[in-house]
């Protein structure tokens, strides 16, 4: 029987850009749906009646919630073709602390910088720059966080620097002389049809932004 | 395996740590456990996470693991042998996964924020809250158990272990608020588990005594509260 996947979806969501990446390189053929994020549609709200959100993955009639559930489902049904996480326990672990840094921290400063201005804008850029430090201090002089392959964490990490173009843009910085390793990783990412096709184009998402920003009535 | 392969850093009254105790029940593992002060934190601590400078740790052939969930898993991956932590089916291990979500991202904010919120009517509202994901719970457990005893069925699993560590400090929040929480006409396959979960061997040695639990909690918030009131003169 062939498997029948749907994503409920959001384009500019980094959430929903983790999932569209794990499912590009495992190969895999699904329906894409954009949900109209402030008007729910009513199989979004029957998928995700706990928490209303994308991304949402329909394998076969049954729903996952939460991009991270969502890729580790993806890696561990289609174990077979390009798996994800590692085989060895410990670094299975070290790979999820990661994608949960990444998720905890990351997101939240990204949100802070463009929301703030000033001093409190200067001390968030700092602070940002100071997690993108650390992850490239984790990914050294690998190819990928995965090691020689792309991995779990690239996967997680990926949706974040299609944003950087926009925070960049909006908090007047650059990241490209304080973390050239990680400069260097992206554009090796990107190179790969599965991200590239994945996320989205850099001005269309800064477009958005700018309607984001007056829903939010921010300058 | 000698004992000292395996230890975990953690602190009495951590809920995070007691997850990471009751795994390594679980699976019968030997392991040695070191106690930190929480306000003079080791130098093993430090060095094993320097991201979070947090507890647990578990210390495996030297090499650290951290974040209680992912220790969990570790463990379950590590000692593959049965009982498992984690079912064995994709799907059950997504919903699982998400439980577990639940409860660290919503829940449990929603249980720490009942210490933090300000008047009467603040905490109220915090309690309501806690009570509202109670019920969600109960109803995840329905689905989940089909009957049996525990999230996870016959034994106590991910689930079981992610929610169950909290269950001092549910009684915690409830003794100092003079409220229930757990409250078992709202609730009753909770509150079935709830005291299952407690009896259960892998758990009733670990868990911290829950009268211990309130007095160190009535000692921190107290000091807590002294220090708001001469900051604010």
């Amino acid at each position: 029987m062939a498997d029948e996947i749907i994503l409920l979806d959001f384009w500019p969501s980094m959430f929903g850009m983790k999932v569209r990446i794990a499912l590009a390189e495992k190969g895999l053929k699904y329906e894409y749906r954009d949900e109209d994020l402030f008007n729910k549609g009513p199989l979004l709200l029957e998928m995700n009646p706990i928490h209303k959100k994308i991304p949402v993955l329909i394998h076969n009639g049954k729903p996952i919630c939460e991009s991270q559930i969502i890729v580790q489902y993806i890696d561990e049904v289609w174990k077979d073709k390009s798996p994800l996480l590692p085989s060895d326990p410990y670094h299975r672990a070290q790979a999820r602390f990661w994608a949960d840094y990444i998720d905890k921290k990351l997101h939240l400063l990204g949100a802070r910088l463009w929301r703030t201005k000033g001093e409190e804008q200067e001390a968030n850029k700092k602070e940002y720059i100071e997690c993108l430090k650390l992850l490239e201090g984790e990914l050294g002089d690998k190819p990928y966080f995965g090691g020689e392959n792309f991995g779990f964490v690239d996967v997680n990490l990926m949706p974040y620097f299609s944003w950087l173009y926009v925070f960049e843009i909006a908090a007047n910085f650059s990241i490209e002389a304080e973390c050239p390793k990680l400069i260097t990783w992206a554009k090796r990412c990107m190179e790969k049809e599965s991200v590239s096709t994945s996320l989205p184009d850099h001005q269309k998402l800064y477009d958005f932004f700018l309607q984001l920003k007056k829903w939010h009535g921010i300058e | 395996m000698a004992t000292s392969d395996v230890k975990l850093l953690g602190a009495w009254p951590s809920p995070f740590a007691l997850r990471v105790h009751i795994a390594l029940n679980i699976k019968s593992i030997d392991y040695e456990c070191l106690e930190e002060n929480l306000l003079a934190k080791s130098q093993l601590l430090l060095q094993s996470n320097p991201v979070h400078k947090k507890v647990p740790v578990l210390i495996h052939h030297d090499k650290p693991i951290c974040e209680s969930l992912a220790i969990v898993q570790y463990i379950d991956e590590a000692w593959s042998s049965a009982p498992s932590i984690l079912p064995s089916d994709p799907y059950d291990r997504a919903v699982a996964r998400f439980w577990a979500a639940y409860i660290d991202d919503k829940w449990f904010p929603w249980l720490n924020g009942v210490a933090n919120a300000q008047g009467a009517e603040a905490k109220k509202a915090a309690l309501d809250q806690v009570r509202e994901g109670l019920v969600v719970l109960e109803e995840a457990f329905g689905k989940c158990s089909k009957g049996k005893d525990f999230f996870s069925g016959d034994r106590i699993g991910y689930v079981d272990i992610a929610l169950g560590c909290f269950l001092g400090w549910v009684y915690v929040a409830e003794k100092r608020n003079d409220v229930k929480l757990l409250v078992e006409d709202k609730m009753p396959g909770l509150a079935a588990w709830a005291n299952k979960f407690c009896e259960d061997g892998t758990v009733k040695d670990v868990m911290p005594d829950k009268d211990e639990l309130l007095e160190f909690a009535n000692m921190i918030l107290e000091a807590r509260a002294k220090l708001n009131a001469s900051s604010n003169n």
